[in-house]
């Protein structure tokens, strides 16, 4: 048995090693250095990678606590390692979902052929709070709906992976796949150079390629892009500064922008200028106080007219929300075939929708081994766990069920694969999940290779988020 | 850039000189007190508040005043709203608004050096730590100015940040001479005698250019080389005559980068135009407090004229 190595659980797939302690394919290269350290070397490293993340300001804010108190996500120092082939698959099934969900998107806002084909419940649209209206017959510059994508992968053996959420509104935390490539790289150089990892670093210049080249019709000139937060309060506000310093943007706030002569402009030394793609990290209710929520200081008083009149590229596209729906979501198998006329490549995790009322008995006898998650849920807020929750809990949630069925799917728990991670008595598995991002233009998909790992730093835990305690590794795609 | 990037960068530096300025303050006064009986010490503590502009404030708090009991006011106190510790804050939420327009370097001294204050101010500061804290709060200062001078594009950010140092730090120095010599020399009859020396001392410490004085001025401490040196003198880096000339070239600066000029410009050609020909002589013929006054009324008419300018509000 190699050193400082626990097995854990056999029942889990792990990315690393074997059940008789032989390494994946994946992993043999970086095995091999593991090995050669000396006792005690990864647990200095690991001050010192703290020292770091503090250091460079990677926080996020946790709200309710202390004013928006700073917090660093707990950072694991051991890769998650994907081979070049295990990569290949996946990005084949995630380009064809992602053109599946922007083609969605498009029907949605327009005949909405899928519904009239009877494949998709009109009701699910009715219920959904991220449709919007306003959208209805428009088509955003380059009929490009969701210009940023985050796709959430989860595995259970060598050849299974599965979608476990679509986030198509404004999936977060590609800075931290950025940053942990960046502390990986200046902790253990010679790392790198014996193990031949494809780069993550050059997304935020693939990011501003892709936004340019959907703005609008009207741009004249080098297309001005703008990253649009909420402020220094907002839990993603490093990314969002991150972002805009490394894509040459400017960050704006809704109070910087106006609308003067049909164009959105921003407020500068200069005087107003003109911008023409608008990345936006504010939801939809507080885009534009004139169209949505009135009282949101958050967004751009007329932006929604400038939007419709092809002033403005607005990314991701206001009602995008509507995929993130995890009712859904429980619909993407026939969205993929509808649109693209092919099987899926990435199944879905199976799914009972507890509005059908045979779902609902079969998780209301079941609840004890199932995640139930509110379908406008995100962030692992409003879910239960079945096997981590005692009984009261459980009687909590069949009266939440039977009350509003609507609200709910289901899902089996599922055996998620694991991946070692550093701990004080050597290396321990621990499940992790996956988020590659994705970035679609018209000149097509672009999906950087690897993304951000994320894991569940306790034992036996399931839960990952890092709103509640999860952390997060570096995902290493290898070169062929 | 942006009108509230450039506010903010603006306003981070203003913050950062203040937070230095009140560390050579207490420095100074430290130093006063420590070498000095206890009454006269009192003294030197309340006229370190006064300078500070948190007198009222302290006193509403306590009745007397100790070394511990005033730095741990300035520095750390929750009770006042101008303490060190919320200045730094200030300096770093004002760095994190205008992220993207300062460079990584710059933006790790900032968040270093509140780390490293943050931890030092989470308790109260006693006798054998208030050392170590003064250094650590100018050394963080200098690392920032020092990452500005070899990491910052000497684009728009680059000329507001310095118009905001060179523009509170003058203010500052103004502040300290004032203060001090209407307090303790009401009338040049004082001049000469030794309680007038140390606090005219104390001055130049608060300023560190008590070395700098005295290379120049081969020891002989007076009133008239004092304020010739702190208002005049241009080789200083912390005088008036400097700070202004610094902060006449950053706007210069800015108004080329904009393609015009704004009205901040044309106040400071008017005090231009004022200064040049300036003497000793004739400032103390004024009155060197309405002098000052003149001028910290002036710094306050160019801030608000840049913010006009360069639409940092809106």
């Amino acid at each position: 048995m190699p050193r400082g190595f626990i097995i854990g659980d056999n029942s889990f797939f792990n990315e690393m090693r074997n059940a008789d302690g032989s390494v994946r394919p994946a992993y043999e290269d970086y095995a091999t250095w593991f090995d050669e350290q000396e006792d005690g070397f990864l647990a200095r490293k690991g001050a010192e990678a703290e020292g770091a993340f503090r250091k460079t300001g990677i926080t996020f804010n946790v709200y309710g606590e202390d004013e928006a108190e700073e917090r660093l996500i707990p950072f694991d120092m051991v890769p998650r390692v994907l081979t070049a082939s295990e990569w290949r698959r996946l990005t084949r099934g995630i380009e064809q979902r992602v053109k599946a969900l922007n083609a969605f998107m498009y029907d949605l806002y327009h005949r909405q052929e899928i519904i009239r084909a009877g494949r998709l419940p009109q009701r699910l649209f009715r219920n959904n709070e991220a449709w919007l209206p306003n959208m209805v017959g428009f088509t955003p510059p380059g009929g490009v709906y969701t210009h940023i994508v985050g796709i959430d992968l989860v595995r259970t053996g060598p050849d299974e992976f599965y979608v476990l959420e679509d986030n198509a509104r404004t999936p977060s935390g590609v800075s931290y796949m950025l940053e942990n490539r960046e502390t990986m790289m200046s902790m253990f150089p010679e790392l790198f150079t014996r193990v031949g990892v494809r780069p993550v670093s050059d997304y935020p210049r693939r990011l501003a390629k892709s936004l340019a080249a959907c703005a609008p019709d009207m741009t004249t000139g080098k297309p001005r892009v703008a990253v649009l937060t909420p402020g220094i309060y907002n839990s993603a506000y490093y990314e969002h500064a991150f972002l805009a310093d490394q894509m040459g943007a400017e960050l704006v706030e809704g109070s910087d922008l106006r609308v003067i002569d049909g164009r959105v402009a921003m407020r500068t030394t200069h005087g107003f200028q003109p911008v023409d793609v608008i990345y936006r990290r504010v939801d939809d209710d507080f885009l534009d106080p004139l169209t949505f929520n009135p009282d949101s200081a958050l967004g751009v008083p007329g932006i929604m007219d400038v939007y419709r009149a092809g002033g403005i590229t607005i990314a991701n596209a206001p009602g995008t929300g509507v995929c993130d729906d995890k009712a859904i979501y429980s619909f993407m198998p026939e969205i993929v075939e509808f649109y693209t006329g092919e099987k899926p490549l990435l199944p879905n995790v199976q799914t009972w929708r507890c509005a059908e009322p045979d779902s609902l008995a079969y998780v209301l006898d079941n609840l004890a081994e199932l995640v139930v998650k509110e379908v406008h849920g995100s962030g692992g807020y409003g879910m239960l766990i079945g096997p981590a929750a005692n009984s009261d809990e459980l009687d909590a949630f069949r009266r939440k069920l039977r009350d509003n069925p609507e609200n709910y799917i289901a899902q089996p728990t599922l055996a998620l694969s694991t991946c070692p991670i550093f701990t004080e008595s050597g290396l321990a598995p621990r499940h992790v999940d996956l988020r590659p991002y994705v970035l679609v233009s018209p000149n097509g998909v672009d999906i950087t290779p690897g993304g951000l790992t994320r894991v569940a730093m306790e034992d036996g835990s399931l839960v990952v988020n890092s709103s509640q305690g999860g952390g997060t590794k570096d995902t290493w795609v290898l070169k062929d | 850039m942006l009108g509230r990037t450039a506010n903010g960068v603006f306003w981070l530096f203003r913050y950062l000189e203040r937070v230095e300025n009140t560390a050579r303050l207490l420095d100074a006064g430290l130093r006063m007190a420590l070498t000095r009986d206890i009454v006269t010490a009192e003294e030197e503590w309340r006229s370190v508040m006064e300078t500070a502009g948190q007198r009222a404030g302290y006193e509403t708090k306590h009745g007397t005043y100790t070394g511990v009991q005033a730095w741990n006011y300035i520095l750390r106190d929750n009770d006042n709203p101008a303490n060190v510790l919320k200045m730094f804050e200030g300096v770093r939420t004002n760095a994190r608004l205008a992220r993207n327009a300062i460079s990584g370097e710059l933006w790790e001294a900032i968040n270093e050096g509140w780390m490293q204050i943050e931890e030092l101010l989470s308790r109260p500061v006693g006798q054998g730590e208030v050392g170590e804290v003064i250094a650590t709060i100018r050394r963080a200062a200098t690392l920032a100015h020092g990452a500005v001078d070899g990491t910052l594009l000497r684009n728009a950010a680059y000329y507001f940040g310095r118009a905001g140092t060179f523009l509170e730090r003058a203010d500052s120095t103004a502040r300290i001479l004032d203060i001090k010599y209407y307090l303790l020399l009401p009338s040049f009859s004082h001049v000469g005698s030794s309680l007038d020396t140390g606090q005219w001392e104390h001055i130049l410490r608060s300023v560190s250019g008590d070395r700098a004085y005295r290379w120049l001025n081969a020891g002989n401490i007076d009133a008239r080389g004092m304020v010739e040196f702190l208002v005049l003198d241009d080789r200083f880096p912390r005088s008036l005559a400097f700070c202004h000339s610094a902060l006449r070239d950053n706007l210069a600066a800015l108004a080329r980068v904009h393609g015009r000029e704004g009205q901040c410009n044309e106040i400071i050609r008017q005090a231009d135009i004022e200064l040049t020909d300036l003497t000793i002589d004739a400032v103390l013929e004024q009155g060197l407090h309405q002098f000052l006054q003149q001028f910290t009324n002036r710094n306050a008419a160019i801030s608000s004229a840049i913010a006009d300018d360069y639409r940092f509000l809106a």
